[in-house]
């Protein structure tokens, strides 16, 4: 899985910036996209393009369970999130609902990350390749619950009794 | 086993579990509101359309709603999503669905306890992060999203990681002029608002035993901001009496074995206590009230499940009692069953004498939806749980958290002022 960073260098990004709370009537989700970041970067809608991938600091999507939120970013563009820790919901909402990808990475590819560097994910060695600096990196394993979840494509899809 | 490896091995059957293990809970209470709810109803839409069956919810017994974060509605679009809700209740035969406008209604998390929803023991989880709010009454009570909660309507059961638990000890009363609020604040300002994520944080000790259920309630409403799974506090006859004087009857009290492991304990000494506020833009980024800027505050928001419970409006109005607020000053009881008790003893009255204003039950400001937002530099002092960048309505607000106490004591000076100060 290939694509280009969008990088936020911070930490504690939150769910009110993701997608601002008084869009939580909305649920529409082409519509919802179009304020995606809007709390952080209102040129995020214009940059962003099919198959980035963003880079955040530590508690990535902390605050709110609102599924709006990864639901905006995916419905962007977003593939995957690559940032030093997730906050619980958000984390498994990505996962659940089978919307993007939430990726730890260590202090080594968070600073050796730059925005534009294209990345590519492979999950079958839980390594981040940095193709535009030359660069690899570990990322976290899935634990087995999340791995099989993501395999299956969402938890509706994940048998559970099958395993 | 601690209370909540206990709830979690008889909810999934199994002996015994431990930090860690991953298992399929039983969910005993689900609850959703007028925003989870629509998405769920789209998850079920999408669902449909991929030949998934969503024709019969496992327990619509089990099932309860809550209209709460856009009432009264704000607008088309949010008046078409209670219409929508209403449907959904309608056709898969929820009938505790709590309408705005009809007898009792409020924040869906203060209808867990007002109504005694959810009892000692139950796994609990709602389409809201607040769902924590709930472990006060000893249940393992957890915020999910649509998908999650899309899955426990279908299958009366979800997954879990077992998390371990941080063990909160709280020795002594707590002095008159600090709540509960102010102790959480503070928690979250020692630990960060990633200081709990994936774990449990259970309060204990002399001072938790004091508490009142709702000063309880409160402590464990913002463990959230602490990024944990939940909050608990294990049952003891306060519980019994708090849920059987609304209604619950057999009430059985889960408890932790003596033997019970936690994988952090901290200890914090009540008369040691604070007054505290968290500054923008972080629930952790806490000062001493008698230490904080001083700043011209615009408004005093007193409202949300965090507080505006009864015993919340009980302290705001010892300290507006006979003054008038210098800035403007909006309480929002949480329920109706509280509105209606603040009426009978005469709270509203001391409010509006005081020049504050009384809305209706809303999630409202608090989640910068409507009824109060702020406008560019305006600054607040609130009684609620969040004070990220654009919370409460413009990017460029800010919000200062604190406990009733401080929110009051604030609204008569204009200033961030400790209520022995007044």
């Amino acid at each position: 899985m290939k694509g280009n960073i969008i990088k936020y260098a911070q930490d504690n990004i939150d769910t009110d910036v993701i997608i601002p709370g008084q869009y939580l009537k909305v649920h529409d989700y082409a519509e919802l996209a179009t304020h995606a970041m809007e709390g952080l970067d209102p040129d995020f809608h214009s940059k962003v393009k099919e198959g980035d991938f963003i880079l955040a600091g530590k508690n990535f999507g902390c605050g709110s369970s609102r599924e709006h939120a990864p639901i905006a970013l995916s419905h962007s563009g977003i593939k995957a999130i690559l940032a030093l820790s997730f906050a619980r919901i958000f984390y498994r909402n990505a996962v659940d609902g089978a919307f993007l990808l939430p990726i730890e990475i260590d202090k080594d590819a968070y600073d050796g990350i730059s925005e534009g560097d294209e990345i590519e994910i492979i999950l079958s060695t839980n390594e981040i390749k940095n193709i535009t600096k030359n660069q690899t990196y570990k990322m976290k394993p899935f634990s087995e619950i999340i791995g099989k979840i993501i395999a299956a494509g969402g938890l509706f899809k994940y048998k559970p009794d099958q395993d | 086993m601690n209370i909540v490896e206990k709830i979690l091995a008889r909810a999934s059957g199994k002996p015994q579990v431990s930090p860690d293990d991953v298992i399929f809970a039983n969910v005993d209470k689900v609850m959703m509101h007028d925003v989870s709810g629509p998405g769920v109803i789209k998850v079920f839409d999408k669902l449909k359309n991929q030949g998934i069956s969503v024709d019969k919810l496992w327990d619509p017994t089990k099932v309860w709603v809550a209209e709460d974060h856009f009432v009264p509605s704000a607008d088309k679009v949010s008046a078409e999503n209670i219409v929508k809700l209403s449907n959904f209740t309608k056709n898969y035969g929820i009938e505790k669905h709590f309408k705005y406008g009809m007898g009792q209604y409020g924040i869906c998390h203060t209808l867990s306890h007002e109504e005694a929803l959810v009892m000692p023991g139950d796994v609990y989880v709602g389409g809201d992060s607040h769902t924590n709010t709930t472990g006060a009454l000893g249940a393992f009570a957890c915020g999910l999203g649509h998908t999650d909660i899309a899955y426990v309507l279908l299958n009366g059961k979800i997954w879990f990681k077992v998390p371990e638990t941080y063990y909160f000890k709280i020795n002594g009363k707590l002095p008159d002029h600090v709540m509960a609020k102010d102790m959480i604040l503070k928690i979250i300002g020692d630990i960060g608002t990633d200081g709990g994520t994936y774990r449990t944080m259970q309060f204990g000790g002399s001072g938790v035993d004091e508490m009142s259920v709702e000063s309880r309630l409160t402590l464990c409403n913002m463990t959230t901001e602490a990024g944990a799974k939940n909050g608990i506090v294990e049952p003891d006859q306060k519980i019994i009496d708090y849920l059987t004087s609304r209604g619950a009857t057999n009430v059985n009290l889960v408890n932790g074995d003596d033997d019970a492991e936690y994988a952090k304990v901290f200890e914090y000494e009540s008369s040691e206590m604070e007054p505290i506020v968290a500054k923008p833009f972080s629930p952790e980024n806490i000062s001493i009230v008698r230490e904080a800027p001083s700043v011209e505050l615009d408004k005093s928001y007193i409202g949300s499940c965090t507080g505006a419970k009864y015993e919340d409006l009980e302290a705001v109005a010892r300290i507006l009692k006979g003054r008038k607020v210098k800035i403007r000053t909006e309480i929002l009881p949480a329920a109706i069953s509280i509105y209606q008790r603040a009426m009978e003893n005469g709270l509203l009255k001391i409010f509006l004498d005081a020049g504050a204003t009384v809305g209706p039950p809303t999630c409202g400001a608090c989640c910068g939806a409507h009824m109060g937002v702020l406008a560019k530099d305006e600054i607040c002092i609130s009684t609620t749980n969040r004070n990220f960048p654009g919370r409460m309505g413009h990017i460029e607000s800010q919000t200062y958290l604190s406990s009733p106490l401080v929110a009051a004591a604030s609204a008569v000076t204009g200033k961030i002022t400790d209520p022995r100060d007044l």
